[in-house]
């Protein structure tokens, strides 16, 4: 007997693209059954029929899993690269166009987290209604009811249209009943990101306890702290393809590796922020935030990287810039000006970049806010308030997947214990 | 331990209905019905009186431009029972045959998220009319205690004209269902077609109107056999239902059978275009 839980083989799923009109008329469709032929015989002369041909793109191509029972495998990949379309494949919402997958055993899919929740129906009525649109039978969610109910937090509202609840405990009860959903192949997308970090992590435990009881999970995200934390296996799909596969560790590296970062600081957004302080004379137009490394993904032991882009009519004389990060209760965590460590040069082109790399963070997880401000010769230039923001991921540093929560502390350092066993040391506090 | 292990792949194009994954998932089917029928009347002022509201308007308007400015002959009924009995089915039909051909677009997002039978979606939508028939039927009894017409022996029968007439709803739901979501013209032909079809079914006339010659043909359409049963079953007094019967019978058949063929070849592409 084969320890498979899933496998692939050659499994391809092309899509049709740039049809000119997403919903094709029925009046179109005969009127291209009448004009087909005609159409043709006169491209015989023009050679135009290929341009209205319509495009087709492959997002999926002769993919190969092999998923072993019991396991937790991550799929990432960027937006596009077919991640979604394989968990649909997979779960049979969508046939694939050649090759085959065969699936051992039930699969549950979370493509999305509320799944047919209706508006206008109670906490209670969407349980049921959701947990039968995902494969529950009745007595199976009557038997997980009140499990799923105390996780969802939601108790005192379940009578309540959730038309009426917070996006919060929406999103904590439709959650609630997707985690409880008990396949021995589960299949789930993206759906941790969404809701309040508090209940991620919630969540994220809870996969995880899913994980040991032995059932195979296929994880597709970007978060790169959570699939390192659940995954043993991880694939990254790029354009369809698998392009990497194999520990997650590798995987993840190699995928973060590969990663281009766009090197052009396009985004205009700062140009446009109207809540600035400042003498105008000088103007922060755009911010990038990166991990210095890996690009991308920030996590608790990336070196940061900024890189501020600025605007000006003359060059800049003596010019300081000033970056300061918050957290989202507004202290204060690291300033980073250029006044102390005095390495900018004494003069600026009038437009440029400027960028700032600063030693691993030893953040714990959680958002950082960015105030900018641009001096020049000492007197205020430029100044915005929360410029920008950023996600710190956990990065496992203990290995035993045990971080502090933000909200409490907001360093992070290795450290170690041990014991001490001498003579001359006094108990302080002798155990009884 | 040995599992069941699935196959996804391409599927030749004709197939045949899943009944075991059908049975499989009927609680979806039970909630999805449930769902429909109390998502209906939610935040209406009137609520379930709609059901009773629609039919009794419809004979009310019938009774006075028909039975009694039109004189429409109704084989010795008096006028309001003779067209409630037909509306009754009619409005199952009319409401089944438009619930189920928007059910697929109706539940695009929830399509392009999770499997289950496609099916299941009309089947429930013709499956929530059923409700609202009942309720409504509650005022054809109180109509026949009114005007003392009591049925006989062949009330029994009753069901089986009902499940014609959700048979034919859903064979044509089905069809536009599946359309719908490739045309979404076919949205804005449902009123018109159920408007249509109503002066093509015996609901304010009775079907001795139409000519002997003609009557083979008029039996195509399902809803002709639905209703004429009905007025024999519960009012008792028109000729029991025969060859016109037999002819609504096989093209519901004919239309189911191809309906569901139809549907199923389509299914598979319902989430890539919904």
């Amino acid at each position: 007997m084969s320890d498979i839980a899933v496998e692939t083989n050659g499994l391809s799923k092309q899509y049709r693209i740039g049809v000119h009109n997403a919903y094709p008329m029925f009046r179109e469709a005969l009127v291209q059954a009448v004009s087909a032929p005609l159409r043709k015989l006169r491209s015989r002369f023009s050679g135009q029929q290929k341009r209205l041909q319509a495009g087709r793109i492959w997002a999926l191509q002769d993919v190969n899993l092999k998923v072993e029972r019991g396991e937790v495998v991550g799929i990432i990949g960027r937006n596009g690269a077919g991640k979604s379309t394989l968990l649909k494949v997979l779960s049979g919402i969508t046939e694939p166009t050649a090759g085959h997958a065969d699936i051992h055993g039930r699969i549950g899919s979370l493509l999305e987290v509320g799944t047919g929740f209706h508006m206008e129906l109670t906490g209670r009525e969407n349980i049921f209604m959701n947990g039968a649109l995902l494969g529950m039978d009745r007595r199976e969610i009557k038997r997980k009811f009140d499990e799923i109910v105390a996780f969802s937090e939601v108790e005192d509202f379940l009578d309540t249209p959730v038309k009426r609840y917070s996006s919060g405990m929406y999103m904590r009860l439709a959650f609630a009943v997707a985690a409880h959903l008990e396949t021995e192949i589960l299949a789930i997308d993206e759906v941790l990101a969404v809701g309040d970090a508090a209940f991620q992590k919630k969540c994220l435990g809870k996969m995880g306890s899913v994980a040991k009881a032995g059932r195979t999970i296929l994880f597709v995200s970007h978060n790169m702290a959570a699939v390192r934390s659940l995954c043993n296996r991880a694939y990254a799909l790029d354009g369809g393809r698998v392009v990497h596969q194999g520990a997650t560790k590798d995987v993840v590296n190699q995928y973060l590796n590969a990663v281009k970062v766009p090197t052009g600081l396009e985004d205009d957004s700062l140009d446009q922020r109207q809540d600035r302080l400042g003498d105008g004379s000088a103007k922060i137009v755009s911010i990038k935030i990166e991990d210095a490394d890996y690009g991308e993904i920030i996590d608790s032991v990336s070196r940061l990287k900024l890189t501020i882009g600025y605007r000006s009519d003359k060059p800049l004389l003596h010019p300081q810039f000033s970056a300061t990060i918050y957290d989202s209760r507004n202290i204060g965590l690291i300033s980073l000006h250029s006044e102390r460590t005095e390495d900018l040069p004494d003069t600026l082109p009038p437009e440029g970049h400027v960028s700032c790399v600063t030693e691993p963070l030893h953040l714990t997880p959680g958002r950082c806010f960015i105030n900018l401000a641009l001096l020049k010769g000492g007197s205020r230039a430029d100044y915005i308030e929360h410029a920008a923001y950023f996600d710190v991921e956990a990065h496992d540093i203990y290995g035993s997947g045990k971080i502090p929560e933000r909200n409490w502390v907001v360093c992070l350092r290795k450290y170690a214990w041990s014991a001490e066993v001498k003579q001359n040391v006094q108990c302080v506090h002798s155990p009884e | 331990m040995n599992t069941a292990v699935i196959r996804r792949q391409a599927r030749p194009g004709w197939v045949a209905i899943d009944l075991a994954e059908l049975w499989r998932y009927r609680e979806l089917l039970y909630f999805q019905a449930i769902r429909d029928i109390k998502v209906r009347y939610k935040q209406t002022l009137l609520g379930v009186s709609w059901a009773v509201l629609q039919p009794v308007m419809a004979m009310v308007v019938f009774s006075i431009f028909f039975g009694k400015l039109a004189k429409v002959p109704s084989d010795g009924i008096p006028y309001p029972v003779f067209t409630y009995c037909a509306l009754l089915p009619w409005q199952l039909f009319a409401y089944a045959l438009t619930y189920s051909s928007n059910s697929l677009v109706d539940n695009s997002h929830v399509l392009t998220k999770v499997y289950f039978p496609r099916l299941i979606l009309p089947l429930a939508a013709v499956i929530a009319g059923l409700v609202d028939f009942a309720i409504a039927f509650l005022v054809l009894a109180g109509m026949m205690v009114y005007y003392g017409i009591s049925p006989g022996p062949a009330l029994i029968t009753l069901p089986l004209f009902t499940l014609l007439a959700v048979g034919a709803a859903l064979s044509v739901g089905l069809w536009l269902s599946a359309l719908n979501v490739k045309y979404r013209d076919i949205r804005y032909t449902i009123p018109f077609l159920a408007q249509l079809w109503l002066f093509a079914t015996p609901v304010a006339y009775s079907s001795s109107l139409v000519p002997e010659k003609w009557k083979a043909l008029y039996g195509v359409n399902p809803m002709v056999g639905v209703i004429e049963g009905f007025r024999w079953a519960l009012l008792g007094k028109s000729a029991p239902p025969g060859q016109m019967l037999f002819i609504s019978v096989i093209a519901t058949a004919l239309m189911l059978m191809g309906g569901l063929f139809y549907f199923r070849r389509m299914e598979k592409s319902f989430a890539d275009i919904v």
